[in-house]
């Protein structure tokens, strides 16, 4: 091939990017009352996924009651960030809102990202998905007390799995750890793509202990592989009455992974207050509820002005646990 | 159980559902037959409609499209040398050198007959084996992964290369770009440049789409008589011909079909590994290995009933312990969910009406799928007499929107169209393009496993032979790196001798 067929080619794919570029078109402001046209929910993880199914089945309730199309989009890719900056960044008008999760209180401390949660109006979290301690069914623990002894007397010799290092499983690891008075070698970590993956290999015999959601691991649970020892909550969980929490059992530590919505920062308060009231009606009525009861998630509501604290603490909390985890340089 | 069975078969006869199951099966045939267009956008796209379905309707729409887009991917690898899908890049190569030599029309009878019958195969094994096999994939931990990941990129490394030190330079090169992201074994960022849309490492879909779709469009650019429309398809009967072909392959399409359901039942490997393994095999067993990748109809059967066979199997980890294999099958638990089907061993007894409705929609799918694929071979002749200046830029345009639609990210066009720039200057230099299309599927499986067993075995390498399947695939692997040194041994003891 020569030169000038090169310089052709790579012409050609500029040539599509200018293209491009002139189709992104800005859209007309609205001046009527708010909502006057249909509003997109961006969210930063896949579709078909907790996140993504917590969006759409909001967006079905909303959309009767503001009378107005919801669109949900998935921003995916970047480990969350680019969804999550892609609501951050957008007009503060109140047709664009997102999914936020738990993963805005880490990133900027891993530093991945300088996104923090002030670049969002929360609106109101949704669920919150407590840590388990999972372990195989035929292991030898009879309870959570019996795996703290043996996990006493042999430190490190128990690895346990869940997300990625430093992710969010993982810092249920060294939450839990913490609060037991034990240190963090006592049960090692070893990553994992993801829970399912986990779970998996805690079911294969490569790992003890998966921290991830009794959410993730209820099938497993089902098919007589796997027992519940432990919730990383702070009351029991009503598909699962039997399993006691981390505080009843003397070690005071809740952790989840989250998912909440929220707007651009700069969204006017009035808009704010409309959407506030809405969700509020949304996650209390029928078609919410059963869908988080079919789900199988963890309803965790709080409004507008609860979900600023929330944030505030989970913030400060996942800090603190990064730490700990000698995630932060 | 009869009356279940007739219940479930009244659920399916339903109205609703044989149009749901026709437009999934246009839709299907669409997006596969599109290059750039995938299976994996096709079904991200179709869940906000999956939350108005009913669960049957929703989920046999499922089923079809997915049955039906990966053999639809099968159609413009051969005719066009783009695999509509990354299930059907591994045989693209042999099935456009068979269409070049005047056999396309085989070729397509050949893809839809394999589909079909590696499709059922799935489904037979789904039916009647989903407890077992699901037990089969839960004794598979990070060794038995990076052994199995190991040895499929050492038994197809060197597909369809004239120089086999270019084709591991391809396979390096693909390894290195899977490295790309955050390291979840370490949760360290590489080679990102503090680019966002880096974070998550190179989006798969759209470098296939570039390697594949974008540079073979670029090529054609470059090498003019763009007002040169394809070669006509050859004339006559293509259905017994092709009946005839698979028939003389049967223990491959065996092979292949059983390759799949292994790869399928795998939490983590889907429907391209599949491919790429029963390529890989076929090619180590075959008696004429010369012609992989220059035409050889034996791997298109193998491999082509591999990746559906594959398809009914990545649903059983799925159902049975709510373990989705790949993207796919974590849309359907989404499906599933959103339906208050909770996967389970539970759905197994409990939901047997919509269950046995899922398995009769695998087995009519497939049946579909020889008139109408025969039907969509028919209509896709009609697309080669389209004059190329006309079809180049419509199939780049569905390229852009592949690539835009898997994370609706811009990012990911020019993440595209710099994977057809690479393949362009790649292939004019002799570098094959398909190894790095597998060295990125099996890439990141290969490094997280090897990791993750370091990790958990602390250090110590003779972990990774303590477990009887990890043992005889790590076997397996050794025995395929040291055969091609055994002649090369054999001539410096002999040199030596004399």
């Amino acid at each position: 091939m020569n030169k000038s067929r090169v310089a052709r080619a790579a012409l050609c794919s500029l040539g599509i990017v200018v293209l491009l570029l002139g189709l992104v078109t800005a859209c007309a402001p609205p001046t009527l009352a708010y909502p006057a046209k249909g509003i997109t929910i961006n969210v930063p993880w896949g579709a078909g996924g907790g996140t993504d199914r917590t969006a759409r089945a909001l967006a079905a309730v909303l959309e009767k009651d503001l009378k107005q199309p919801m669109g949900v989009v998935n921003r995916t890719g970047g480990g969350g960030v680019v969804g999550h900056t892609a609501t951050a960044t957008a007009d503060p008008d109140g047709y664009t809102l997102g999914m936020i999760t738990i993963e805005v209180t880490m990133m900027n401390w891993l530093g991945t990202t300088s996104l923090t949660y002030k670049d969002y109006k929360p609106i109101a979290l949704l669920i919150n998905n407590r840590a388990g301690i999972t372990v195989r069914a035929d292991a030898p623990w009879k309870d959570y007390k019996e795996l703290m002894e043996y996990v006493k007397a042999n430190p490190g010799k128990l690895k346990a799995s869940g997300t990625a290092a430093g992710g969010i499983w993982d810092l249920a690891r060294v939450g839990w750890l913490m609060a037991a008075g034990l240190s963090l070698d006592a049960v090692k970590w070893v990553p994992s793509a993801g829970a399912a993956p986990a779970l998996a290999e805690l079911a294969a015999g490569g790992v003890d202990i998966c921290t991830c959601s009794p959410a993730e691991s209820l099938p497993m649970v089902q098919a007589g592989k796997a027992r519940i020892l432990a919730v990383m909550a702070d009351k029991r969980w009503d598909a699962l009455p039997d399993v006691p929490t981390l505080k009843e059992l003397g070690h005071d530590f809740a952790i989840g992974g989250w998912a909440g919505i929220a707007a651009p920062a700069r969204t006017p308060d009035s808009i704010i207050d409309i959407l506030d009231k809405a969700v509020e009606k949304a996650v209390k009525s029928p078609e919410f509820t059963n869908f988080i009861k079919t789900s199988g998630f963890w309803l965790d509501y709080k409004g507008s002005k609860d979900f600023v604290k929330f944030l505030e603490e989970q913030q400060e909390t996942n800090g603190k646990l990064l730490k700990a985890g000698g995630f932060i340089k | 159980m009869l009356d279940i069975i007739l219940q479930s078969l009244a659920s399916l006869a339903d109205p609703t559902v044989i149009a749901v199951i026709l437009l999934a099966t246009f839709y299907g045939l669409f997006i596969g037959a599109m290059p750039g267009l995938t299976v994996t956008m096709a079904v991200a796209l179709f869940v906000p409609f999956a939350f108005f379905l009913d669960p049957v309707p929703a989920l046999a729409a499922i089923v079809t499209l997915q049955a039906m887009g990966i053999f639809a991917g099968d159609i413009p690898g051969a005719l066009l040398r783009m695999p509509g899908t990354p299930a059907s890049a591994a045989y693209t190569d042999d099935s456009y050198a068979l269409s070049q030599q005047g056999q396309a029309r085989l070729v397509l009878g050949v893809d839809v007959i394999a589909s079909a019958l590696g499709g059922l195969m799935g489904a037979v094994a789904l039916i009647v084996g989903a407890s077992a096999l699901a037990e089969f994939a839960l004794t598979f931990s990070s060794y038995e992964f990076f052994w199995l990941a190991l040895l499929g990129l050492s038994t197809t490394a060197f597909i369809a290369t004239a120089s086999p030190i270019k084709g591991l330079v391809a396979v390096v090169l693909g390894l290195f770009l899977s490295t790309v992201g955050i390291d979840i074994t370490l949760g360290f960022q590489r080679f990102t440049f503090g680019n966002p849309n880096l974070l998550g490492g190179i989006s798969f879909i759209p470098a296939m789409i570039g390697l594949f779709g974008v540079s073979e469009v670029l090529r054609i650019v470059l090498r003019g008589k763009m007002h040169l429309a394809y070669a006509k398809l050859e004339k006559g009967a293509s259905f017994l011909p092709a009946i005839g072909t698979v028939w003389r392959y049967r223990l491959n399409a065996l092979r292949g079909g059983i390759v799949g359901l292994i790869t399928g039942v795998l939490p983590g490997a889907g429907a391209d590994i599949g491919a790429w393994l029963a390529y890989g095999v076929s090619k180590r067993f075959s008696k004429e290995p010369e012609k992989y990748g220059r035409g050889s109809m034996e791997v298109v059967v193998e491999a082509g009933v591999a990746n559906n066979s594959d398809l009914a199997a990545e649903w059983i980890p799925t159902l049975v312990f709510g373990i989705p294999g790949d993207a796919f099958t974590a849309v359907v638990i989404g499906i599933l969910m959103l339906k208050g089907l909770r996967p389970g061993p539970a759905i197994l007894h409990d939901y047997t009406n919509i269950l046995i409705a899922i398995y009769v929609t695998f087995i009519l799918a497939n049946l579909l799928m020889v008139p109408f694929g025969f039907a969509a071979i028919r209509a896709s002749s009609h697309l080669l007499r389209v004059p190329r200046n006309v079809l180049m830029p419509i199939i780049l345009l569905m390229c852009i929107i592949g690539a835009y639609a898997i994370n609706n990210d811009v990012f990911d066009v020019g993440l595209m169209l710099v994977m057809g720039l690479l393949g362009v200057l790649l292939e004019a230099n002799g570098f094959p393009v398909a190894p790095i299309v597998l060295a990125l599927v099996l890439g990141p499986l290969l490094e997280q496993s090897f990791m993750i067993s370091l990790i958990k075995s602390e250090g110590d390498l003779t972990l990774f032979f303590s477990r009887p399947v990890a043992t005889i695939l790590g076997t397996l692997t050794l025995v395929v790196w040291i055969l091609p040194l055994v002649p090369l041994a054999k001539k410096l003891i002999t040199a030596r001798q004399v």
